[in-house]
């Protein structure tokens, strides 16, 4: 493993497993009526929020504080960080109090690389989101999530998403889940296709290692799982579509366009959903689609990400799976 | 009064030849001349050139001088081998009068380390809606005759049009920042495989292109000459070879640093690498080499755009865009074209003097290394190669993307009018 958790594309085939693994460990702990390891006793993880996310960045607290570890958070919006030098600042300050680990959200691309790579800092960072970029622990926990459901819990353990055909549909421009996911998933062995229409695709796509489609309903009966991706309603106003209605049609997940989909496919959603735009209500809250239990699966990701950047060789778990059954 | 001797220096890159500067003039070039009276530069194996000139750089005074000044900017000039700098109009306040323009102007005068010659802004407050006084800034001390509102594009086609024709009556000529607003709301870098990986907003080569595209017909149509700066595309290129083959008056001008890095760079996400237009690709690379080798593009200049510490020691979207460049211009210009063997060391004077000062009309610079001309010369160690350490930098900023890479050449000497702005590599 390395030091710090960048990106989704640093990871190899193997460090991206004993991950998966990792976090299959526990997930143990959270069926334990006392939800908590001593493997971070005494390590400070701060979590440097530059952009409003509740979800994840209560996630990675949740996973702090399983792990033990002395938490601090810092939400950098509306104080006056928007400048880089800021972003210096606070770390070096941050360092200065003696933190382990960074966990770090901010709406620029590349600002995780550069806190990592400048010399400002020693701490591990984890980047938790940015900008358009990566945001590595949720592709982790998409395809953790995915390796359950597709191969199996406890048949997943050591085993990756070989020849899983996984589709991405959606703001394939914008999200930084995205590209986290055609990364992993590809070191993983799937064969990812993204759909979207044209305006919402990158140019210069074509070197990443995925089909690109813009129409899903050739695609979703070759699909294991469909992730869809939040579209903002604002992108309307900057002409990537004409009106939500017509997204919707063409690329909204409906109940007619599910049942497209093998029957043992699932639908994701990294979440917050819009509802009615994307989905509908119908599908996120049939039986096949895993939003929630995502959620869940990203505290066990975190933990094992936390665990295995600042936890060092000792086992983290000391059952072992034979205790389940 | 002062004589020098400069001895045994290959005038152009030619034959060891001595020249004789007296009373700020050429006095004689030719072998075995008297050194009786004068100071002796020994310049053996080493190469002449007139002193180069950059029609493009930015010494931000007024107004931002903890970046740099007319002072450090002409003293990096000298340093690297310039006696005229065009300075661009993108100041606080911005340089679109006649008493702004004469200020820089004065400013590069009373220093002495290089001429300035200001380039007036084409629009009031670089705004683009309504023309600056373009005749009073010619007119004014500052003799202004390039009007860019460098930093922006003139993106109204209708005020470019104007401009183009309205300064046709003092020979003037507008010098465009080609950048299509719309298409680059947010442009961080070069918009194609890196800035899709990276997920930095991206800036399209069409932006570029659909404007040069755009004003050359407009030259065309209007009877002008329009001058295109920092151009960074293969398309570019292409364009104005075209307009140059239907004898439209177009002139356009690279950077060094777009004739040697690529957007691979931005992967270190450094904004050391940020900058506008954005490093493109290697293909764009290897077009803009050889459109300079074969004289489609005309010229090479610095864009020199200093920017203070904390402006780049941050993350990439908050980062200033712009790099140094006088300093390094010429080594990067032999590492790319002379080494390389695109360029003669006569063909980097017609690039980097003759043609820039013909462009900008400055006269007294860009001119022949022959007896009765002004001494405006520089002497270049080509057989020099070390890494660049931007500590020895006589700029005030130190934002080069050159940092530690070993470059060739090194500027030992400048004569501004007869009189040694550098010395053995050190500034008088």
């Amino acid at each position: 493993m390395q030091r710090h958790l960048i990106s989704a594309a640093d990871l190899s085939r193997d460090d991206a497993v004993l991950i998966l693994d990792t976090a299959e460990e526990m997930a143990r702990v959270a069926d334990r009526p006392i939800k908590k390891l001593p493997t971070l006793r005494g390590r400070t993880v701060v979590n440097l929020f530059f952009e409003d996310s509740t979800r994840t960045r209560i996630s990675f607290e949740a996973a702090e504080k399983r792990l033990s570890a002395d938490v601090i958070n810092f939400s950098a919006k509306g104080s006056s960080v928007s400048k880089g030098e800021s972003l210096k600042d606070t770390a070096q300050t941050l360092e200065a109090m003696g933190v382990d680990a960074v966990v770090i959200r901010h709406g620029a691309s590349g600002a995780p690389y550069r806190l990592a790579n400048s010399g400002w800092i020693d701490a591990a960072v984890i980047n938790a989101g940015d900008g358009t970029h990566q945001h590595p622990t949720q592709a982790l926990l998409d395809a953790f999530t995915m390796r359950r459901r597709l191969v199996g819990r406890d048949a997943g353990l050591g085993r990756d998403l070989a020849g899983r055909r996984i589709t991405l549909v959606g703001d394939v421009l914008h999200s930084r889940v995205a590209r986290s996911n055609v990364d992993l998933l590809h070191t993983l062995g799937a064969e990812v296709t993204l759909v979207a229409p044209p305006t919402l695709v990158p140019v210069g796509v074509g070197s990443w290692p995925c089909e690109i489609s813009y129409d899903l309903d050739s695609v979703l009966p070759k699909s294991d799982a469909v992730m869809m991706l939040r579209v903002q309603r604002e992108r309307m106003n900057a002409a990537f579509f004409p009106t939500e209605r017509e997204y919707s049609r063409r690329y909204g997940l409906d109940a007619d366009r599910m049942a497209r989909m093998p029957g043992d496919a699932i639908v994701m959603h990294p979440g917050p959903m819009v509802r009615g735009m994307e989905i509908t209500a119908e599908v996120a809250d049939s039986e096949r689609c895993t939003a929630v239990e995502q959620v869940a699966n990203g505290v066990s990701i975190r933990m094992a990400v936390l665990y295995l950047l600042l936890g060092g060789n000792e086992p983290a778990v000391t059952h072992t799976r034979t205790e389940e059954k | 009064m002062s004589k020098t001797l400069i001895r045994g220096a290959q005038v152009l890159g030619g034959e060891p030849q001595d020249v004789l500067i007296e009373d700020g003039t050429v006095a004689q070039v030719g072998t075995g001349l008297s050194a009786e009276g004068a100071e002796v530069v020994e310049a053996a194996g080493k190469v002449l050139l007139p002193g180069l000139v950059d029609l493009h750089t930015h010494l931000r005074e007024p107004g931002r001088e903890d970046s740099e000044t007319v002072l450090t900017g002409t003293r990096a000039a000298a340093s690297g081998g310039y006696t005229a700098v065009f300075a661009m109009a993108n100041t606080f306040p911005v340089a679109d009068t006649a008493g702004v323009v004469e200020q820089v102007y004065r400013l590069g005068q009373e220093h002495g380390y290089c001429d300035v010659q200001p380039v007036g802004a084409v629009t009031v407050g670089l705004e683009g809606r309504k023309l600056a006084e373009l005749g009073a800034m010619h007119e004014s001390a500052a003799g202004v005759t390039v009007f860019s509102d460098d930093g922006k594009c003139v993106d109204d086609a209708v005020i470019m049009r104007r401009a183009l024709e309205y300064v046709k009556a003092f020979g003037g000529v507008v010098a465009q920042h080609a950048q299509e607003p719309r298409l680059t709301e947010g442009a961080q870098m070069n918009e194609g495989v890196v800035s899709a990986e990276l997920g930095l907003g991206g800036w399209p080569a069409v932006a570029e292109e659909s404007v040069i595209a755009r004003d050359v017909l407009l030259a065309e149509h209007v009877g002008s000459r329009v001058h295109i700066c920092h151009l960074s595309t293969a398309g570019s290129v292409e364009i104005v070879r075209w307009a140059k083959s239907r004898g439209i008056d177009v002139t356009a001008e690279v950077t060094p640093h777009h004739l040697l890095l690529t957007d691979e760079l931005v992967r270190t996400y450094d904004p050391v690498y940020k900058v506008n237009p954005p490093l493109r690709t290697e293909r764009d690379v290897r077009a803009l080499r050889e459109a300079l080798a074969d004289g489609t593009i005309d010229i090479v200049a610095t864009d020199h755009a200093p920017h203070p510490h904390e402006d780049k020691d941050c993350e990439w979207a908050a980062a200033a865009m712009g790099m140094v460049g006088l300093e390094t211009a010429l080594s990067v210009v032999q590492e790319t074209m002379v080494d390389t063997g695109l360029l003669t060391w006569a063909q980097v004077a017609e690039r980097m003097s003759f043609k820039p000062a013909e462009i900008g009309r400055a006269s007294g610079h860009g001119r022949p290394v022959s007896a009765g001309e002004p001494a405006n010369l520089t002497l270049v160690d080509t057989a020099y190669r070390g890494p660049v350490d931007p500590a020895g930098f006589a700029s005030r900023s130190r934002n080069t993307p050159y940092r530690g890479r070993a470059l060739p050449g090194r500027v030992t000497h400048t004569w501004l009018r007869g009189k040694a702005t550098l010395v053995d590599g050190k500034l008088t």
